[in-house]
């Protein structure tokens, strides 16, 4: 399947209705909640979500769900499994049952950090060798949220977390979950992030039209998680982009493609002060080693993309 | 009626084949793996219209048969031992979604120390999850509980997942004569699996194992699942009668062998029941009043059946192929909260542990067993939990110490 044109030009192209409900228990400012709204005008109602145990696992709770679609809440560690099974019944039901096509079902894997790069990573990668016709979204916040924010795989280095209060914060380094999945050659990777509705939205719609392995990880800026005030969600989320903290890029065929590279990055504290789980990089005096060490480490990577000209 | 000899594990197979099974999640582990290679042939060679897919864990492989099950296809697995345990948290998981699908279970001893031969403590261990279990004795049973099983899983008033359980090497790799049923005869029995409510489509949106908040409705869901799980006894013998009239073969949820006028009776699972049988007879023409009661189901717990076959009689030995630590035989346990309090219950409930990790059991030590319970008839005092073990066999643990000990002194340790 070839690249079609997007339909999603200018921000007024984007859907106006929204499909998922409101009144859900996620917090306030939830970056998470903010992406799956955008994804889901996107990939609509015919959609199975097979989710892991995480915060969004608390979307549907008997007997209520926003999702007009179904679901299927699975364990933490096997959702990609259970979208295995679904989308392996529905070929049978249409192949040897005469299911319509009109019944069948996107089957879309949610969860977030603590199963993308940790536990269900074994499962992610044995349905991309299998070559799962399915997508994948992870709401990344960067830390176990849905147990009050301890560090993860996918958690920075020196943010402070629930289980890493020191003073240098989380002494690891956040692991690479886009070229591990990329690594496994799937259809589809991208980085999406809800404060870039437009960069979203047309990604979502490259994965919706494509087969395969379709995998996308969404940053989602947690104020509980990270120490803010809810209404700086999609400040922080265009900080993380403009300071090239958060790179939005996509794999296909491939080749990575940046999609937005910000030229004059935003210096890295920017986005570091805005977030209480930073605080001590700043207070009670300046840990100048450190920021110079994060901010060294986005400039890094952003040189590393020019020379390869992504 | 012509009978072809097959292993265990291919009975298991002939069985997943005659219930025209739609999905086999699978996932290879001794002593199951032949159980999945037949069906990959079958279909390969397309004898059989399935689709197989190998996951990357057994945990997996229950989610993925969960999810199947829950779109509404006929779906078949086999596990054992390491597998079933990786399997658990999705064990409990898939119950609670109940999802009707047959999962064979080949038992084998578990870690540590790691082993390969039969014993009970995995299929034991998944007594609680909301599965469903048949113990097979034989291999024709291996082949005939698979059919029943479909039955019972769909069974709208059941409509939970079972396990078809049968004894690693014993079973899984002994071949015995088995009568295979003809193909339409086996799909008349069995029929079309009717998903009913349980699908996932565009047009009839449903979310499926949400969220509760709160002890109420999750204790409302769980004691449903128990229900549904009780409700499996009576569904149990209207199926079996059926299976009786059509294929001749009788399968009451507690067999029994010369219980009716024994004074003395021996309670196992499994394999190891037929050897308890044979040993009856020598009993028997030794003079000893004794017989064999054999539960084929173990969850339902078929109580009635074990009270009414128990009752009146003056001494029980339950030889468990299990040890839950620090307490005893799983059955030992069962049957005593069954029997408790019933005013024909045998005034003597002994405990006996054997068969572990695949050890024998002699007829010399069922005529021990037999002897140890005449004594406590005849005393009225119910002797501890026997651990059977000979002394030949700690003689020969003696002598690999003894070797570990010499080679350790050699290599320069410490003895």
């Amino acid at each position: 399947m070839t690249q079609t044109a997007t339909t999603f030009r200018r921000m007024k192209d984007l859907p106006s209705t929204h499909l998922l409900g409101t009144g859900t228990p996620m917090c306030a400012g939830c970056g998470g909640l903010e992406a799956l709204h955008q994804i889901y005008d996107v990939l609509g109602e015919k959609t199975v979500f097979v989710n892991a145990a995480g915060c969004m696992t608390l979307l549907s709770v008997y007997p209520f769900t926003p999702f007009r679609g179904s679901w299927l809440y699975t364990a933490m560690a096997s959702a990609p499994a259970g979208a295995q099974g679904i989308r392996d019944a529905l070929d049978i039901l249409r192949e040897k049952k005469g299911l319509p096509p009109e019944e069948d079902l996107e089957v879309v894997v949610l969860t977030g950090d603590g199963a993308a790069y940790g536990m269900g990573l074994s499962a992610t990668s044995g349905a991309m060798e299998r070559d799962l016709d399915f997508i994948y979204i992870c709401y990344d916040n960067e830390g176990y949220g849905n147990t009050g924010q301890q560090y993860s795989g996918a958690t920075p280095h020196a943010a402070r977390t629930a289980t890493s209060k020191g003073a240098h914060g989380f002494a690891g380094y956040k692991k690479d979950l886009f070229s591990i999945w990329a690594a496994h050659r799937p259809t589809y990777v991208a980085t999406v992030i809800g404060a870039e509705p437009l960069d979203l939205a047309r990604k979502i719609e490259t994965a919706r039209d494509l087969e395969g392995p379709r995998l996308i990880i969404a940053l989602a800026p947690c104020p509980t998680g990270w120490d803010y005030d809810p209404r700086e969600s999609v400040a922080i989320g265009k900080l993380a982009v403009r300071t090239g903290v958060w790179p939005l890029k996509e794999y296909r065929d491939g080749r990575i493609q940046h999609t937005r590279v910000p030229r004059e990055r935003v210096p890295v504290e920017e986005y570091l002060k805005k977030q209480g789980r930073f605080a001590h990089l700043f207070e009670p005096e300046r840990d100048e080693t450190l920021l110079q060490e994060l901010q060294a480490k986005v400039d890094a990577y952003w040189d590393s993309v020019e020379v390869q000209g992504g | 009626m012509s009978r072809t000899l097959l292993t265990g594990n291919g009975a298991a197979a002939w069985g997943a084949r005659l219930a025209q099974v739609d999905y086999i999640p699978a996932f290879p582990i001794t002593p199951q793996t032949e159980i999945i290679e037949t069906l990959a042939q079958w279909i390969d060679t397309e004898r059989m219209d399935s689709r197989l897919v190998t996951l990357e864990s057994e945990h997996s492989m229950i989610t993925a048969a969960g999810g199947a099950a829950a779109t509404g296809v006929r779906v078949f697995s086999a596990t054992s031992s390491q597998g079933l345990l990786y399997a658990m948290e999705m064990l409990y998981t898939v119950a609670g979604w109940r999802t009707p699908f047959v999962l064979v279970n080949v038992s084998r001893g578990l870690a540590a120390p790691i082993t390969l031969e039969a014993d009970h403590n995995d299929v034991m261990a998944a007594r609680d999850c909301g599965f469903l279990q048949l113990h097979c004795a034989n291999c024709q049973e291996v082949l005939d509980n698979t059919l029943i099983a479909y039955r019972l899983a769909e069974d709208e008033r059941v409509r939970l997942p079972v396990i078809v359980n049968l004894d690693g090497f014993y079973l899984s790799f002994t071949r015995e004569p088995v009568v295979i049923p003809a193909a339409e005869q086996a799909a008349a029995f069995v029929g079309p699996f009717n998903p009913s409510s349980i699908h996932f489509r565009a047009s009839a949106p449903e979310s499926q194992a949400v969220a509760v908040l709160g002890g109420a409705p999750y204790s409302y869901f769980r004691y449903e699942l128990h229900l549904a799980a009780q409700n499996a006894l009576p569904v149990y013998d209207e199926i079996s009668a059926e299976f009786r009239t059509r294929f001749g073969r009788d399968y009451p949820a507690v067999d029994s062998y010369c219980a009716g006028d024994a004074e003395l009776v021996f309670v196992m699972l499994g394999s190891f029941a037929t050897k308890a049988r044979a040993a009856v007879d020598r009993l028997r023409e030794a003079g000893w009043a004794i017989g064999l009661v054999q539960p084929r189901l173990l969850r339902p717990f078929p109580e009635q059946p074990l009270q009414q076959l128990l009752a009146g009689k003056r001494g029980v030995a339950v030889i468990d192929q299990n040890l839950s630590m620090g307490k005893g035989g799983v059955l030992h346990t069962e049957l005593a909260a069954a029997l408790y309090g019933h005013p024909d219950a045998p005034p003597v409930l002994a405990s006996f542990i054997g068969g572990l990790g695949g050890r024998d059991i002699s007829d010399e030590e069922f005529f021990e067993i037999a002897r140890v319970l005449q004594a406590a008839v005849d005393t009225g005092q119910t002797p501890p939990p026997r651990l059977l073990y000979t002394q030949d066999e700690l003689m020969e643990i003696r002598k690999l110490q003894a070797i570990a000990h010499v080679e350790r002194k050699e290599l320069g340790g410490t003895a």
